[in-house]
């Protein structure tokens, strides 16, 4: 590569604010891959919608996370010049879409988390995090409103349908327990107050996900092994891709604005 | 004889003036001040600074506002304005004004709802139909044309339309 990564002073604070937008950013990326060719033109406005917030949210957090380290980054260098092990975000949201049935399982269990967790974030002691938190909140409950809908109307659709829609249930739920772990860095922010505790969150996300996927007539797995890795660094070969195409212009224009 | 506050005062509304009358790109019948995206108009000495605040943390009318605000700003006559961008607290659709809605309605475009049941996982709408005023609508899409806005469709006249969603 011919521009060099830059390095991040991962402090417990810019480590969490980074993780955060590190989910956004991948996973509305992923999103925007349906951009021209989603099932109907509805479903492409949606996704790109979502997609829109979602990159949104990750500005937001990355301009954070480098005002908190306090040193040369911005929310660009931060998107662009970081490699796959500088990548924080959750295993869940860089797995390839996959077919229709398998994006909207993923964004369902990512959108029922993030609902609740920026609704408790809210509370946050950082004002700044409150504030992205505020307007995460309203975006994310839509967001879980249209993956709800799809979950049902393609569990309780056709056999074909069910059968998708199972599968990627099966498929992804071993990288769900991600989003609830939290380190000796996360558990100071929580005791200061400016995180929330993930695990308190699981109780409420289990009950909605349980009461969609049983009108979808789906069955949730009973396996509780969880893959983990992505908070660290460590993630599944997909990102290496997704970031190649992600950050090509960055690395071939160095410096290139609009 | 005009004092410092009279005169400040009087610069400020004009720097109001000129920063309120910059509309939505998207939906040019709104200025930002209906939609409630202008929250504040600072002067210090000559200088300005205006506060704007996202619908939407997406939403790619903001970088395009900002830039028409400090348009409208220097042909006022105000040099080297600013503006600024405040997330907190988050934008509402109950700030919008009424003139904002009946401007919206006039457009074609169903105004937001009173935000009670946002909440409710699959809560009920009854959306009326900007072109005849019938109820008899339903939803085709929770997403629209923009970040902002739904698409629907009319029983009654078969006419699609859109909702600005409340948010």
């Amino acid at each position: 590569m011919l521009v060099a990564n830059i390095q991040v002073a991962e402090t417990p604070l810019v480590l969490y604010a980074l993780r955060r937008a590190d989910d956004a950013l991948i996973l509305g990326h992923r999103l925007s891959e349906w951009c021209g060719h989603a099932p109907m033109l509805e479903e492409d406005m949606a996704l790109s919608n979502i997609a829109l917030d979602l990159i949104g949210q990750a500005r937001e957090l990355y301009t954070y996370a480098a005002k908190a380290e306090g040193k040369d980054n911005d929310e660009d260098k931060l998107a662009y010049l970081r490699d796959v092990r500088q990548y924080r975000n959750l295993l869940l949201v860089e797995q390839p879409n996959g077919d229709f049935a398998q994006t909207l399982v993923r964004q369902f269990f990512y959108s029922a988390f993030a609902d609740l967790y920026w609704r408790a974030m809210m509370a946050s002691r950082d004002p700044t995090l409150a504030a992205i938190a505020a307007k995460s909140e309203k975006e994310s409950a839509y967001h879980l409103r249209h993956a709800s809908e799809w979950i049902i109307r393609l569990g309780d659709g056709t056999g074909e349908s069910h059968a998708r829609v199972q599968a990627a249930i099966d498929h992804l739920w071993a990288f769900t327990g991600e989003m609830f772990a939290v380190d000796d860095g996360e558990r100071a922010l929580i005791h200061a107050g400016i995180a929330i505790d993930p695990g308190s969150l699981r109780g409420r996300w289990l009950t909605t996900l349980s009461d969609v996927i049983s009108e979808a007539t789906l069955t949730l797995p009973q396996n509780d092994w969880m893959q983990q890795g992505g908070r660290s660094g460590r993630h599944s070969e997909h990102l290496g891709h997704l970031l190649s195409e992600l950050q090509s212009m960055q690395r071939t224009f160095p410096g290139q604005t609009w | 004889m005009v004092t410092v506050l009279e005169r400040d005062s009087e610069l400020r509304r004009r720097a109001w003036d000129a920063a309120s009358s910059v509309v939505d790109p998207e939906i040019p019948v709104l200025t930002i001040a209906d939609l409630g995206v202008l929250r504040d108009v600072v002067l210090d000495g000559d200088h300005v600074e205006v506060a704007i605040t996202p619908t939407y943390s997406g939403c790619p009318a903001m970088n395009m506002i900002a830039l028409e605000i400090e348009v409208a700003l220097e042909r006022a006559g105000f040099h080297r304005p600013k503006v600024r961008t405040v997330l907190s607290p988050a934008w509402t659709t109950d700030w919008m004004s009424e003139e904002g809605r009946r401007k919206l309605h006039a457009y074609g475009i169903a105004p937001p709802q009173a935000s009670s049941s946002r909440r409710a996982l699959f809560g009920e709408q009854a959306v009326a139909c900007p072109q005849c005023g019938s109820d008899k609508t339903e939803l085709l899409s929770e997403f629209g044309s923009t970040s902002c806005k739904a698409l629907w469709r009319c029983k009654a006249c078969r006419e699609p339309f859109d909702y600005f969603k409340c948010h």
